[in-house]
């Protein structure tokens, strides 16, 4: 087991205008399960295959515990890539089909069955192990295909994208063994998915990328609660969070008609910006019992058993205003949920909106 | 209602039961083709003359592969022809059924379970073995990372006396400008572990040579990879008076099938030491020369056996200041068109022509060296026809290996070698994770997303602060 650290570290493409990982730190500790996330193009592949060996560092370095891998063949850095191939074979066993790299490697047979009897017992196939894989369910097959991994002992598990060829059942169902298994092994996995809901639901902590550059890295909760910019802020959470322009004002941001109140202590750090962007999620908001809050044009109501999603405009938009204007979109009860086409004001606590500066697009509240 | 993608649509895949999932479908359309072993559902199935590889896979893979396989097809590589992908399937009862990558079927093509049947020769393991090698070094010249490579994903051709190796899955694959030394070590790494396990398990079956070692031969996998590579992209260095290593250097990458369309020349000031490095080589030497004098189409040793034959003939005629491709017209019309021509109809589909003329080439030179006397080709084309053609198995289609494995045990399913030996059908015991794999509520709201509160609520039971 190891802790893994990039420093500074850097892919260029032959030929790329900017780099395709810029800069990369980030520390992954012994055990954890790290899980970097981002939209297509944002790294977190090639970060993954630069620990892996398959993509060059042009600058900065990578260690698996104390060793600088940067420059070491991808078969050195005891490292095992989980799901590259699955293909289970017909003839042989279950126990062989898990065990048959380590007898290419020349490890003795009782060691052999030791690590496979272990690994079998960890991912509960040890009533298989002496039959063939025919029968085997894709669930099964995935925990065999997880037992070739383990019976290698590697420092590091990679996984990159290894749920994205299940169908959505068995991705559920594989998602939770991966992440019990981690965390019963204690093996530091890192771990690529372009699914935010994977990433936070496995994740100790999670590394959001965009453009090669890491945005954030935290614990689930701490992505969700407390976003350190603009991007995270949008990325994380489903629905996503509703980012509102507001003109600073006396005591806080303009919204139409409506004041969102924001600290002063807040506002002072927008500088001399002339707005801001509030980022309040659906959840958060409720529907104001008087006449104080955003208002809100109601496009449609959807219920889904005690809540209901209401999705809206801010009112007051001029035509074309209304053309671009991002959808509001909050979780309110769904005992007396609101006509289409009417209008409700928004209120949400103080201490739940987040404010960004419109110049940095970093976090100031 | 599925929806086709295909750049060469065949119109008589439309009516095929694509509202069945693959694995069901009526054994009418299919046909029990040997092929290696898969993690997908794959079926060969008929329309009319043609016959196609489906694939049941999840959209984007499929949308990729189809992709990719296109790519590979311009770029000259051999590979299968990806014909559709056939997405916006619903089984009758409504829900959803995973796309079909359909392919063309390669004709005269031999997987290789059915080459390693009844005691293969372990020469002739070797020749697959060099086909594979040669295959994945053309891939990864052209910057192609497979990240699959295994026996199951290759079909063999006959090649002369040796085979040439086809890609026939694409899907774990990426196409690159040039691949980092890492990538192709990642690749040949896969390549070990696969064809290691493909090897044991053909042991397992019975179905190796037991004079053959799973280890010995991917070790030479290894070895031989490593020697074309070093040659097709390696320096080397001499010293000024032996300029002649240049011409021997192109001498060999075309001895080995490549052209070298450009070569780093590099002297010292003083032009005491000279570097060279093939900068771009392409594959196809032969095949392309051929085809550039005959129009015949052939694979790389095919080639260079028909083009021996035809320097032969420029020999023996004495028309070496002849213009090459006026030698080549009539060796085409007077030495091979006669072979090919006397095949009947009902045997042609044994064996592709240029295979063919290589074989009665054999057969000649065999025929002459016993009856010391230069046998005419037209006699040794009857010959070969009537003693040897006749008696071959069809390889157009290759249905004389199936359904039974070639361990002469009955598969338990002829449509599937990944299903394993009927012989072997056993209760399956009692796993209490599949118990407890009830489907997971995937989303909180209309939104596909994550619970937010669950997440809460494990966070504060790790850490009740």
């Amino acid at each position: 087991m190891a802790t893994v650290t990039f420093k500074e570290a850097t892919r260029i493409y032959p030929g790329g205008d900017h780099p395709a990982v810029n800069k990369l730190n980030l520390e992954i500790g012994d055990g954890e399960f790290m899980v970097l996330v981002g939209p297509s193009g944002c790294g977190k592949s090639t970060s993954l295959r630069m620990l892996a060996g398959l993509e060059e560092v042009n600058a900065g370095e990578i260690h698996i515990g104390d060793r600088d891998v940067t420059d070491l063949p991808p078969k050195d850095r005891d490292i095992a890539m989980v799901f590259q191939n699955y293909a289970l074979y017909p003839h042989m066993t279950v126990a062989d089909n898990m065990g048959f790299a380590l007898k290419m490697a020349g490890v003795a047979k009782e060691e052999r069955a030791k690590r496979v009897q272990e690994a079998a017992r960890l991912l509960g196939l040890e009533d298989f192990l002496s039959r063939k894989p025919k029968a085997l369910s894709g669930g099964q097959r995935q925990r065999v295909a997880m037992g070739r991994a383990i019976v290698r002992n590697p420092q590091v598990f990679l996984m990159d994208e290894p749920l994205s060829n299940l169908d959505a059942k068995l991705r559920v169902q594989t998602r939770t063994q991966i992440a019990a298994l981690q965390s019963r092994l204690g093996v530091t996995t890192v771990y690529v998915t372009h699914d935010q809901v994977e990433a936070m639901t496995m994740g100790d902590r999670v590394a959001v990328m965009r453009d090669g550059v890491l945005q954030q890295v935290d614990s689930p909760l701490a992505l969700y609660d407390a976003p350190n910019n603009l991007f995270v802020a949008g990325f994380i959470g489903s629905p996503a969070m509703n980012l509102i322009q507001g003109k600073v004002v006396e005591g806080g941001a303009q919204v139409g008609d409506y004041v969102v109140p924001v600290p002063r202590e807040v506002l002072a750090k927008a500088g001399s910006d002339a707005t801001v962007t509030l980022g309040i999620r659906p959840e958060v908001f409720r529907l104001a019992p008087d006449n104080q809050g955003v208002a809100v044009d109601v496009a449609v109501v959807e219920e889904t058993g005690a809540d209901a999603y209401l999705y809206g405009t801010l009112s007051g938009l001029s035509e074309e205003e209304r053309l671009n204007a991002q959808q509001i979109i909050a979780r309110i009860s769904s005992r007396q949920p609101p006509q289409r086409g009417s209008q409700v004001r928004l209120v949400a606590d103080v201490g739940q909106v987040h404010v960004f500066s419109n110049t940095t697009q970093g976090r100031i509240s | 209602m599925p929806r086709f993608l295909s750049a060469k649509p065949d119109a008589r895949l439309i009516p095929l039961p694509w509202s069945t999932p693959l694995a069901e479908w009526p054994t009418e359309y299919l046909i029990a083709l040997p092929r290696g072993i898969s993690r997908h559902v794959v079926r060969f199935i008929r329309v009319g003359e043609s016959i196609y590889a489906a694939k049941e896979v999840i959209e984007d893979l499929a949308v990729h592969e189809y992709r990719l396989l296109h790519d590979l097809k311009r770029l000259g590589t051999p590979s299968v022809e990806p014909m559709a992908v056939v997405t916006g399937r619903k089984a009758t009862g409504g829900e959803p059924l995973d796309p079909v990558l359909v392919t063309r079927h390669l004709q005269f093509s031999l997987p290789y379970r059915a080459l390693f049947s009844q005691g293969v020769r372990g020469e002739t393991v070797e020749r697959l073995v060099d086909a594979l090698v040669v295959l994945l070094a053309r891939l990864h010249l052209l910057g192609f990372l497979w990240g699959d490579v295994s026996l199951s994903n290759v079909l063999f051709r006959r090649d002369a006396g040796s085979f040439a190796a086809y890609l026939v899955d694409a899907e774990t694959g990426e196409l690159h400008d040039q691949l980092t030394d890492g990538q192709r070590e990642h690749d040949l790494q896969i390549a070990r572990t696969n064809l290691f396990g493909e090897f044991l398990d053909l042991e397992a079956g019975g179905i190796l040579d037991g004079a053959l070692d799973p280890l010995t031969l991917v070790d030479s996998i290894e070895n031989r990879y490593r020697e074309l590579w070093r040659e097709l992209t390696g320096v080397e260095r001499f010293s000024g008076s032996e300029l002649h290593r240049i011409e021997s250097r192109v001498r060999r990458l075309n001895a080995l099938g490549f052209d070298v369309a450009e070569l780093d020349i590099r002297t010292s000031n003083e032009g005491q030491t000279i570097q060279i490095q093939p900068k771009v080589v392409d594959a196809g030497h032969h095949s392309r020369r051929l085809m550039r004098l005959t129009g015949l189409d052939a694979e790389e040793n095919q080639a260079r056996r028909l083009l021996n034959d035809l320097d032969t003939f420029r020999f023996r005629t004495g028309q070496q200041q002849v213009d090459e491709a006026i030698v080549a017209h009539q060796w085409l019309v007077q030495v091979f068109e006669p072979v090919v021509t006397v095949v009947p109809p009902e045997l042609r589909s044994k064996r592709d022509m240029a295979q063919l003329f290589h074989e009665v080439l054999d057969y000649r030179w065999y025929q002459s060296q016993r009856e010391f006397r230069e046998v005419p080709i037209a006699e040794a084309a009857r010959g070969y026809i009537n003693e040897v053609l006749r008696n071959l198995p069809d390889e157009a289609i290759s249905t004389e290996f199936q359904p039974i494995d070639q361990s002469g045990r009955q598969l338990s399913n002829p449509y599937d070698p990944s299903a394993g030996f009927a012989d072997e059908n056993e209760q399956a015991p009692y796993d209490p994770w599949e118990d407890g794999a009830e489907p997971v509520a995937e989303a909180a709201g209309p939104f596909g997303g994550f619970d937010i509160e669950a997440l809460r609520a494990k966070a504060r039971q790790a850490d009740p602060r």
